[in-house]
């Protein structure tokens, strides 16, 4: 039997597909024909012994195969991402291991850190998609590029970049003030007798135009172009793009200047009376009223780092609030006479203000510390800083732009200047474009600055160009990412860290939040008891069971202490005592 | 059944082995078959019971041995060992020495002690057996992300190699289909083709791939014209179009139709019962019936309005038309369908007109474009003038500039040179700018004149205070003349004011201070170096020639009352330095008058009582703002924020440091990409949706011990089944060889 068996098993298939040659590949053909010249003669004797030796030699042909088929890669590895870039999106420092660590702590740490290395690479390595950059104007030798004209620029341009030096003829409505939707597509000027006009300004569209017989000191896009707001002679109002009164918010009363804070949803409004209020307009809710004490409020300006409103004052002082606190978070002396106007730097660092003493002042808003100062002959009575930190001063019917002023040292004269025909009320920088836009006594002007708007925007944030179904989508998903007003504060990065207050502090801030002690202890009070039992006296002794309970505890405890602490040393001594004790000392007296 | 068949297989057996055996059974058997036959002829006998008596040696209840009493020894035992030959010395060597050995056995141990030991051995047998599964729980724990359940196979499609592999022959014809392969040599599961050259196969030639791909744009390029086309005419709203479009098409349906007729007739009369189904429609509804709104409107106005009569009529003469029985599907009906149709349109555009004439407000147009228009126009007209003005500008720019390099005074001229159309205008302005400044600069003198007398108030009060150095800088400041109606004009050499200031300095005053006690030194000196700084003058191109009276008016006066005397240093310095006093710890003071000593009117208590009973809290850190002497910084704390925050170290951290650097990337999709977003928020645990997840078996993780613990090895998975195969095949082969063994016997 068992010498069938291998005969039998050579006839399975098995065994034959291992005989059968390997499948042809295309790219075999020449080492192929090789094999099959040596094949035959060693076929032909064994061909079971064969099999062996064929598969062996197989191998590293087919190895050397594949080598051929990699070609070496000139650029191993991912491609290396400048050093500049990566310090870029550089957020806070490495942690490093500490020696001794438990492995659950090495764990996290190196996870958390490999995890953040990550994201910073692959943020730089998109950063190569933002490749536009901004020009400046420059002027042939010995030319100031203040003295060339707005109409020079606007016929060396292009046609589509000359046609936003533009003015509007509005001489009857009064100096106007004005506001750039945070696109940039939309325009809102608003006259101080009334008129106010919102207008898609690149196409020259007008969405809406109304007088709305009462004077008008401020007026405000809010989160999208659909809704502005106005502060008209007594109260606060709300219209749609197309002029229709939505809202008429008689809680704001005499509003002079308002902020709209786009992350939080807030329009900040400062009034006549010193007041500053918070309007949530995603809710329409007022969330907070602060009085500040410090008179009449014409002077506001948002830090876009972390939402703190700015105000200037009457005597010389800078003010900063956030809805948070009754109190200003900061209180900065800046100029002698009265501030005229300020405005914040895009992130957060720098802050210009301009006095009735005519000096333009430069402070480092995170160290509250003046960086330089410059006098302007007239004094500036607007200020806007442009996305890329071009600083434009309003001194009577002239506008002047200042190049470089945010660093340290003061600059000498004007990167450009352009007079208009009325005095000049509002200013504001159009985003994303390279546009200043001034209202004054005679109407609008849009003014060409090259250089001042940031070339690359964030299409999820603001899109220049979004459609009508991309700006619902977005306010959806603006409205969910929404921060709420308690956020705000001079430092919003300590949201991320660990609160490090006392337990006491923190008690007490939850009973002033609250209102109550949530750990204070409730009052014994008797229940009321049937038949007699609830006599006073009866109460009165039922009160005296429980009267003192804790302090009775304490004391119970503290004797129970000093008992077993007065036991222990019995027996200790005891111990001692009984080391020299003999037998016979129990008879002794 | 099979016991059956064992009893019958003994049966056999034994008939064969008597057989065998004939011979010497033979007397047995005649034996048997006598005793049979004699007790077949009996009747059954009844057991005789014996009763025997029990013997005096033998015991109730134990049996005993001959030698009662005596002890058994191991020699009694062993003894025959000794005496065998077969025995090994070994053994008997040691049976002698067991013998002579007098130790007793050990007691066996309590039956607690013997099983506190098993319990320890089996812990350790158990625990080694659980250790086994120790690393893939900790890898596990350790995983990102866990997906279950765990041996997943990969989605998607499969090459045919990879389903083949698990599939086993099993039927006898599946066999012989296999074997007649084999002999063929047809490869059965060995792939024939690499997945490389599978997709080389798969992709297309160049050619054929160019030819398919005009096929696919122009198809698409059709269809999207197509559907341009198709958008464009529903966009159009001209009712008149639509009518051309819809008579167009009932002339093409009718011709359809009478070919249809005759060709095919069987698709005439669907069509025919087609619209027998519009007629039962009509019939149904309540369309043109006249009892709609409009319809009511019409039958109001038809006494005196004609036209509404007629459409009225229309409407009903339509639902006739449109309700009549077709007997004979002809031309006419559906003419005077069409007819029908038509008329509603036209109608409707008619009727409004009339009433447009009368009555303007009813117009659906804007009455106001039309001064829009005329507003255009003037533009135009602006705009072309504005165009003459740049070209004359243009042209004279360059002198301009030069102008206005050499002398910054060139303004007025430069007004001038403008067309004179504006230049009428321009001196209008001009006249009353030159008015307004003079008012301006009158006012300007009154302010500083103001600012003067604030000055000299707050010297007052300084010099009381403070050095009068620090002061200087600050006071001379108001008193400086910026600029007058001199400066104006003269706009070429600016003066810094500072140095001109300077001189000016009262040293009266200097001395005055320097006599009074010097207070509040530093901060003093601080500010005013915060405040009179250096601030360097800006050429400006132009000056300012328009000053708004009354906006300098409104600012005078608000400054006056908010000054109101005093002045703003002070005020803040004092503001300042209250708030750093109310931050300052309070000291309290526990002393007791009269306690311990005599106390009355005029007895203070001892200085020794004063120190002891008064108690200082621990002074607050420094302010913010200690350095900072022109800045109040809150030092309340953001409690809003606090609430938000993180109040506990988590666990395996030790130092806030470590934590705060762990979470210092955000994972928002603002300030990451798509893919570290996803990366960072992936879920720790994914189960499919509707799969069982079984207990992890031990055959899972020791066949991915060499994989990741997540599951994912299509390739080994293969290899094993491959391997798992291949021992099939070998056991059904030994089957197969088997059988055909079988088959050959």
């Amino acid at each position: 039997m068992s010498a069938v068996m291998p005969e039998l098993l050579t006839s399975t298939h098995v065994e034959k597909m291992k005989k059968k040659k390997p499948p042809k590949r295309y790219w075999e053909e020449t080492e192929n024909t090789d094999q099959s010249q040596r094949r035959p003669e060693e076929e032909e004797g064994k061909a079971g012994q064969n099999q062996n030796e064929s598969t062996v030699k197989e191998r590293p042909l087919k190895r050397k195969n594949d080598e051929r088929l990699e070609k070496k890669d000139p650029f191993p590895g991912e491609a290396p991402i400048p050093h500049k870039q990566l310090q870029k999106f550089q957020r806070g420092e490495k942690c490093k291991v500490p020696a001794g660590a438990r492995r659950r702590l090495k764990e996290a740490i190196t996870s958390s850190e490999a995890m953040s290395e990550h994201a910073q690479k692959q943020a730089a390595r998109y950063d190569l998609l933002l490749p536009e950059d901004a020009g400046f104007l420059e002027g042939d030798e010995d030319e100031d590029t203040n003295t060339i004209s707005q109409d020079d620029i606007a016929d060396a341009v292009d046609i589509t970049s000359g046609s936003k030096y533009f003015s509007l003829h509005l001489s009857q409505f009064g100096p106007y003030r004005l506001d750039y939707s945070r696109t940039g597509r939309h325009l809102l000027v608003g006259g101080k007798k009334g008129h106010v006009a919102c207008i898609d300004w690149q196409t020259k569209d007008l969405m809406c135009e109304m007088n709305v017989m009462e004077t008008v000191n401020d007026v405000k896009w809010l989160h999208t172009e659909a809704m502005f707001a106005v502060a008209q002679k007594r109260w606060l109002y709300i219209y749609d793009s197309k002029g229709v009164e939505l809202h008429c918010v008689k809680k704001f009363n005499d509003v002079l200047r308002m902020q709209f804070l786009p992350y939080h949803f807030l329009l900040a409004t400062a009034s006549a009376t010193g007041f500053l209020q918070y309007l949530d307009v995603s809710v329409g809710k007022e969330v907070a009223a602060i009085c500040t004490k410090m008179g009449r409020l014409d002077v506001m300006a948002q830090n876009p780092h972390n939402a703190v409103i700015h105000l200037g004052h009457p005597n010389g002082t800078i003010s900063l609030w956030s809805p948070n606190q009754k109190e200003p978070l900061v209180k900065m002396l800046c100029h002698r006479g009265a501030v005229r106007s300020l405005t914040v730097d895009k992130t957060g660092t720098y802050m210009v203000t301009s006095g009735l003493d005519r000096k333009l002042k430069v402070y480092d808003i995170r160290a509250f510390k003046p960086l330089h100062s410059c006098f302007l002959p007239a004094g500036a009575s607007c200020l806007s800083l442009s996305q890329r930190g071009l600083l434009s001063a309003a001194t009577g019917d002239i506008v002047q732009v200042y190049q470089n002023i945010l660093g340290s040292s003061p600059v000498s004269k004007p990167y450009m200047a352009h007079r208009l025909r009325g005095q000049i009320w509002g200013l504001a920088y159009c985003p994303f474009e390279d546009v200043l836009g001034i209202g004054h006594g005679e109407g609008f002007t849009s003014m060409i600055v090259p250089g001042a708007g940031e070339p690359n925007f964030d299409a999820l944030d603001t899109n220049p160009f979004r459609s009508y179904e991309q700006r619902q989508e977005w306010e959806v998903k603006a409205l969910l990412e929404k921060v709420q007003p308690e956020l705000i504060g001079l430092h919003p990065e300590q949201l991320s860290k660990v609160d490090q207050a006392s337990f006491e502090q923190r008690h007490k801030e939850q009973v002033e939040a609250l209102g109550f002690d949530p750990l204070a202890k409730v009052k014994f009070k008797p229940k009321t008891k049937k038949k007699g039992r609830s006599s006073a006296g009866a109460i009165e002794k039922r009160k005296r069971k429980v009267a003192h309970e804790d302090q009775r505890d304490e004391i119970r405890q503290s004797v129970q202490e000093r008992t077993e602490r007065e036991k222990e040393l019995k027996e200790k001594s005891n111990e001692k005592k009984l080391g020299n004790k003999s037998t016979l000392d129990r008879f002794r007296k | 059944m099979a016991a059956d068949e064992e009893e019958l297989s003994i049966n056999e057996q034994a008939i064969s082995a008597s057989e065998d055996e004939e011979g010497s059974d033979d007397e047995r058997k005649h034996k048997k078959l006598l005793e049979a036959i004699s007790s077949m002829g009996s009747r059954k006998r009844k057991k005789q019971n014996e009763r025997s008596e029990a013997s005096v040696q033998v015991s109730e209840f134990f049996v005993n041995a001959e030698g009662t009493g005596e002890k058994v020894n191991l020699s009694d035992l062993l003894g025959t060992v000794e005496k065998t030959s077969g025995a090994s010395n070994k053994t008997k060597k040691q049976l002698r020495n067991l013998q002579s050995s007098k130790e007793t056995l050990e007691l066996p141990l309590n039956k607690q002690q013997t099983e506190k030991i098993q319990r320890g051995i089996a812990y350790e047998k158990t625990a080694a057996e659980v250790s086994c599964w120790r690393n893939i729980i900790l890898q596990n724990q350790k995983a990102e992300q866990m997906v279950f359940p765990l041996n997943q196979e990969s989605p998607g499609p499969k090459r045919v190699e990879q389903v083949v592999a698990g599939w086993k022959v099993q039927t006898p014809l599946e066999q012989e289909i296999f074997r007649l392969l084999h002999i063929n040599s047809q490869p059965v599961d060995d792939p024939v083709l690499t997945p490389v050259e599978e997709q080389s196969l798969k992709a297309m030639s160049l050619e054929e791939a160019k030819i398919r791909r005009a096929e696919l744009q122009k198809a698409r390029a059709l269809q999207s014209y197509y559907e341009a086309k198709a958008k464009r005419e529903k966009k159009i709203k001209s009712k008149k179009y639509h009518k051309v479009q819809r008579k167009a098409k009932c002339k093409d349906f009718l011709k359809q139709f009478d070919e249809m007729v005759k060709t095919n007739p069987e698709g005439a009369l669907e069509e025919l019962k087609k619209m027998e189904l519009s007629r039962m429609e009509e019939r149904m509804s309540l369309k043109h019936q006249n009892s709609g709104k409009w319809a009511k409107s019409k039958a109001i106005m038809a006494k005196y309005d004609d036209s509404a009569r007629k459409a009225m009529q229309e409407q009903l003469q339509m639902n006739k038309d449109l309700t009549q029985k077709i007997v004979v599907p002809s031309d006419d009906e559906h003419e005077s369908n069409e007819e029908g149709l038509e008329t509603i349109p036209d109608f409707v555009n008619d009727s409004e007109p009339v009433i447009d004439s009368v009555n303007p407000w009813m117009r659906g147009q804007l009455t106001h474009e039309e001064p829009e228009v005329s507003c255009v126009t003037t533009e135009d007209v602006q705009t072309a003038e504005e165009e003459n003005e740049e070209e004359e500008l243009v042209g004279e720019f360059e002198r301009k500039r030069k102008l206005r390099q050499a002398d910054e005074e060139d303004l007025i001229p430069t007004e001038e040179e403008q067309p004179a159309s504006e230049v009428v205008e321009e001196d209008v302005v001009e006249v009353s700018d030159k008015e307004e400044e003079d008012d301006d600069d009158d006012d300007e003198e009154e302010e500083e004149e103001d600012v003067s007398e604030f000055n000299t108030l707050f010297r007052l009060m300084r010099s009381e205070k403070t050095l009068e150095e620090d002061e200087e800088g600050l006071l001379n400041e108001g008193q400086i003349r910026v600029r007058n109606i001199e400066d104006l004009e003269v706009l070429g050499e600016f003066v810094d004011p500072q140095p001109i200031a300077e001189p000016s300095l009262p040293r009266t005053a200097a001395v005055e201070a320097t006599s009074e006690p010097p207070y509040k030194k530093k901060r003093e000196i601080d500010l005013k170096e915060v405040l009179t700084k250096e601030a360097k003058a800006v050429k400006v191109p132009f000056l300012p020639t328009v000053v708004d009276e009354e906006e300098r008016d409104e600012q005078i006066s608000i400054i006056k009352e908010a000054f109101a005397g005093d002045d703003v240093i002070s005020d803040f310095i004092k503001d300042k330095s209250k708030l750093e006093a109310a931050g300052r710890p309070e000291v309290v003071d526990l002393t007791l008058p009269g306690w311990g000593e005599w106390g009355g009117v005029g007895l203070k208590p001892s200085r020794w009582k004063r120190k002891r009973f008064r108690i200082k809290t621990a002074p607050p850190p420094p302010r913010q703002d200690q350095k900072l002497p022109d800045v109040i910084i809150s030092e309340n704390r953001n409690a809003s924020v606090a609430s938000h925050q993180v109040s506990q170290l988590p666990f395996p951290f030790q130092n806030t440091a470590q934590f705060e650097s762990s979470i210092r990337t955000p994972i928002g999709p603002t300030w990451n990409t798509q893919s570290v977003v996803k990366n960072m928020t992936k879920p720790k645990v994914i189960t499919k949706m509707g799969a069982i997840i079984e207990p992890m078996v031990k055959e899972d993780f020791i066949k991915n011990k060499t994989t990741t613990p997540g599951g994912k090895g299509p390739a080994i998975m293969l290899g094993e089944n491959k391997r798992a195969k291949e021992g099939t095949k070998r056991s059904s082969e030994k089957h197969r060889g088997r059988r055909s063994q079988k088959r050959r016997k």
